[in-house]
């Protein structure tokens, strides 16, 4: 951290310089958001500065009283004694990487990434600086993500195939972001696409906001019951109960998350198929943008930090692990992605 | 190979039971025969010896994958299965093999246990090279000897039936007991010949599900059998062509280690085929398990732990008969015919399992009391107008266990689990109060669910004092009511008690580590129950 112009505090990541928190899990005079995901975003602080393409899901997120400014990827802006811009992170629609400059020194703050394509959000753009903190959610080998064809040619085979006996294939999903981006690949001409309320307001958002994406329907809007054999229903992963899924008699379940990989995690969700899909890099994503940002210190932070911190030691880089969470320990495995 | 990868894969990937018949029933339709019965030799479980050390296949993975030896032991931890991780880590292949199944299996595989070192290296990194994920995956099952698939032997034969047009109850007989796995073997399995040519070949033996409703729900007392349910190990006895078999229910042939048994069934006439269970006998009483075990374990027996732990068949039911099957008759008819053959041989070492007079549900409560004494379960009921069935199943057959002793205990230590709890902290010990100190006295895996095993494995990560390599000790603040089936005094056990089937009866959160029993709860729970344990020398 040393140099860096950052410093880790209860309240969060704190830039004395530019007197803001960066994604602070109190509240705070002034906040910068990387993206609007719960664990990233929190109410209560005065002020939020957040990129432009995610201002409405940040409101949204945060409630209609929060005052929220926003500023376009790349544009350069003045805070105290430090240069602050914001630039793609391609994790969700409007995720930005954090970039401050002082006197020359850059330091990157990366939130969540991920370096595969997703139609839903701007690309990642690769930064080079000389402080980074990057996650390290999916921080090992084992984690390597299968083309997003591949993945989304699966989800339709599967759909189709649940269609062709009669059933409603309910897919669970984060509701912001990988919802989102699985509509964007799914074939609206296997049949109707429904939606949770969740996904559907967030859905909505992002239309607002140009993203195109295949038409949806609410699950309960009226006219849906006879629709719902032979549709696919996005569903966040909360909906996973009795309550819930009794509209549906017929069904077949799946998960799509980057834990999927992992064979005891599939089995783990009792659902009948696991999806590999992610919003974050696999571990050739990350090592490949953290060895390209030219930094001359490492910070890592989310899921196995210090794995990929003794790795990137190994390596020759300066690494170490820089604990952001609120939480005394990593809880592997449950982690929002 | 890669078929059969495929087939692995969808059978993995779905929890539909239609699904799953549908892949076996497509590879069976394409597979050639060489490769079918493999397919069916592991399907059904039937998994070859583990052919190299995973000490050697973990380095070789990382040497392979260009990985530290840590950081493949850190993505062990988290993937939770050895075969999986190798898998997930290997670079991709260099080129794609189009050998089948039967003969990677009888070229490379089986051959691995006695190869040189070298070569056995070159087979294995070979076969990495030329196989994609899914292949590896399958492939380091089968080389680390923990080929495991989510299906039952039943819809493996369910799906040879549909394929065949034979009836599943003559697949599964044909199934059981050895046979070679050729090309000749899936002919004469799927044959619609009946003829039987095997005289070692037992029956598909009939297992209970727990009673699961009151016993007035069973109807009229006078229509069940009664038996008192014993704790060895259930078995076959098949006598035929002059010849006696042994066939445990995990169909291993055990003729060799219980000559005293096979001595008895000599005696019988040919095409006789009885179910019963192998007993640690003495002094008319059973001995306790563990006496038994230190005979599971022996390849040849020697004549001290013949003295030592004499066992001897307890029949429970007639199976063949004048070399006819015997299993559609009724039970009354079958026992009837059954006391009059042990009755003949009149030897002590092939007894009849003694059925309860007790007249009523009631009366036979009551009597239940008496199992831990006795030395016994539980009772088993079967309705005496039923067959004899294929598997387990519900209806003919329930086994009524009495209920597990208990006591509550402290989590001391944790360790991750495999499998569906991959990664998990779901592995626990369990300590009992001593004075001062706390005494581990058993280790259980079952009974939480998984909303409280994420709960613990939270708790855990959070309150680790040390670690043992896999094994961490936690901070003791949990407590749990753990049950058991029976216990008794051990050397080999820190805590001098030795517990059967420990398992999780409920986390009580309403208590402290000083609620926690202590040893004297065990010392006094063994003396009330342990017949055994008071009379059986240490």
């Amino acid at each position: 951290m040393l140099d860096s112009g950052l410093q880790i505090t209860p309240k969060g990541l704190y830039c004395p310089e530019g007197d803001f928190y960066i994604d602070p899990v109190q509240p705070v005079p002034r906040a910068v958001i990387t993206h609007a995901h719960a664990d990233h975003a929190r109410p209560g602080s005065r002020d939020y500065l957040c990129a432009m393409p995610g201002r409405d899901l940040l409101q949204a997120r945060l409630g209609a009283a929060a005052r929220i400014e926003s500023m376009a990827y790349g544009d350069r802006r003045q805070i105290g004694g430090v240069t602050l811009s914001l630039h793609p992170a391609g994790h969700i629609l409007g995720s930005a990487q954090i970039r401050i400059e002082r006197g020359g020194r850059v330091s990157v703050v990366s939130g969540d990434y991920k370096t595969d394509p997703d139609p839903t959000c701007t690309p990642l753009t690769p930064l080079t600086c000389h402080h980074f903190i990057s996650e390290s959610t999916f921080g090992l080998p084992i984690f390597k993500w299968p083309a997003y064809e591949t993945v989304m040619a699966e989800i339709n085979a599967w759909w189709a195939a649940n269609r062709d006996e009669g059933l409603t294939s309910v897919l669970f999903v984060y509701a912001l972001g990988k919802a989102q981006r699985v509509l964007a690949g799914l074939d609206p001409a296997i049949g109707p696409i429904l939606t949770h309320g969740a996904v559907e307001k967030v859905t909505a958002t992002y239309r607002n906001v140009g993203v195109a994406l295949p038409a949806t329907r609410h699950v309960d809007a009226p006219d849906t019951a006879s629709d719902r054999t032979g549709a696919l229903v996005l569903a966040p992963p909360s909906a996973h109960h009795p309550a819930w899924m009794r509209r549906f008699r017929k069904r077949a379940t799946a998960f799509a998350s980057g834990w999927m990989r992992i064979r005891g995690h599939r089995r783990r969700r009792a659902v009948d198929r696991g999806f590999v899909i992610s919003d974050h890099s696999d571990w050739e994503g990350l090592v490949a943008t953290v060895t390209r940002s030219g930094a001359d210190w490492i910070g890592l932070t989310h899921g196995y930090a210090a794995e990929m911190a003794r790795w990137l030691q190994d390596q020759g880089h300066t690494a170490e692990v820089i604990d952001l969470s609120d939480r005394p320990a990593p809880d592997r495995g449950d982690r929002l992605e | 190979m890669k078929l059969f990868a495929d087939l692995y894969r969808r059978l993995d990937e779905t929890t539909r039971t239609n699904r799953k018949i549908a892949a076996m029933v497509a590879y069976f339709r394409t597979a050639p025969p060489e490769d079918a019965i493999w397919a069916v030799r592991f399907l059904t479980g039937r998994r070859p010896r583990r052919g190299v050390a995973t000490r050697q296949l973990m380095t070789w993975a990382a040497e392979q994958a260009a990985v530290p030896n840590w950081l493949f032991e850190a993505s062990y931890e988290v993937v939770g299965d050895l075969a999986e991780t190798i898998a997930l880590l290997l670079p991709p292949p260099v080129r794609q093999s189009r050998r089948a199944l039967h003969n990677w299996v009888e070229a490379d595989l089986l051959p691995l246990k006695d190869m040189a070192p070298e070569e056995r290296r070159e087979v294995v990194l070979r076969a990495w090279t030329e196989m994609d994920t899914g292949q590896r995956f399958v492939w380091n099952k089968l080389l680390t000897g923990g080929f495991r698939v989510g299906v039952s032997q039943r819809l493996v034969v369910r799906a040879l039936a549909a394929v065949s047009g034979v009836e599943a109850n003559v697949i599964a007989h044909r199934l059981m007991g050895e046979w070679a796995p050729t090309a000749a073997t899936y002919g004469r399995l799927l044959s619609s010949d009946t003829e039987d040519a095997d005289i070692s070949r037992p029956y598909p033996f009939y297992l209970a599900y727990p009673l699961e409703a009151p016993m007035a729900e069973l109807g009229d007392r006078g229509q069940w059998q009664a038996e008192w349910k014993w704790d060895g190990i259930r078995g076959q006895i098949i006598k035929r062509g002059g010849q006696v078999f042994i066939w445990s229910r995990g169909e291993e042939l055990v003729s060799h280690k219980y000559p005293e048994v096979r001595q008895a069934a000599a005696q019988l006439p040919d095409g006789t085929v009885l179910d019963g269970e192998i007993l640690p006998w003495r002094a008319g009483g059973p001995l306790p398990f563990g006496e038994l075990q230190r005979r599971i374990g022996r390849k040849s027996v020697g004549k001290k732990l013949l003295a030592e732990v004499p066992v001897i068949f307890l029949a429970y039911d007639l199976l063949e008969w004048d070399a006819t099957d015997q299993r559609q008759r009724p039970l009354s008819e079958r026992r009837g015919r059954l006391e009059q053959i042990v009755a003949g041989l009149g030897d002590s070492r092939l007894r009849i399992s003694p059925t309860a007079a007790a007249p009523s549900w009631q009366a036979l409560a009551e009597l239940r009391r008496s199992a831990r004494s006795r030395g016994v379960e539980g009772f088993m009921l079967k309705r005496l107008d039923g067959a004899y069935q294929v598997g387990r199943r519900r209806g003919g057959w329930w086994k009524w266990k009495i209920d597990p002793l208990t006591v509550d205990a402290v989590l001391l230590y944790a360790q991750r689990g495999h499998g569906r709890r991959a990664g998990l902290f779901t592995d626990y010990t369990f300590a009992v109060r001593d004075g001062e100190k706390l005494v581990p006295f058993a280790k259980a895996y079952s009974g939480l669910t998984d909303a409280e095993i994420r709960e613990v494995d939270r708790f855990i990560q959070r309150n680790t004092i040390d670690r043992f390599g896999p094994v961490r000790s936690v901070r003791p603040e949990l407590v749990f009511e753990i049950g058991f089936d029976s216990i008794r005094p051990s050397t080999r056990h820190k805590s001098g008690v030795a517990v059967r089937f420990p398992r999780i009866l409920r986390w009580r959160r309403d208590k402290r580590p000083r609620d926690a029993d202590t040893r004297e709860t065990l010392a006094a729970l063994m003396s009330a129950t342990g017949r055994m344990a008071a009379t059986f020398p240490q």
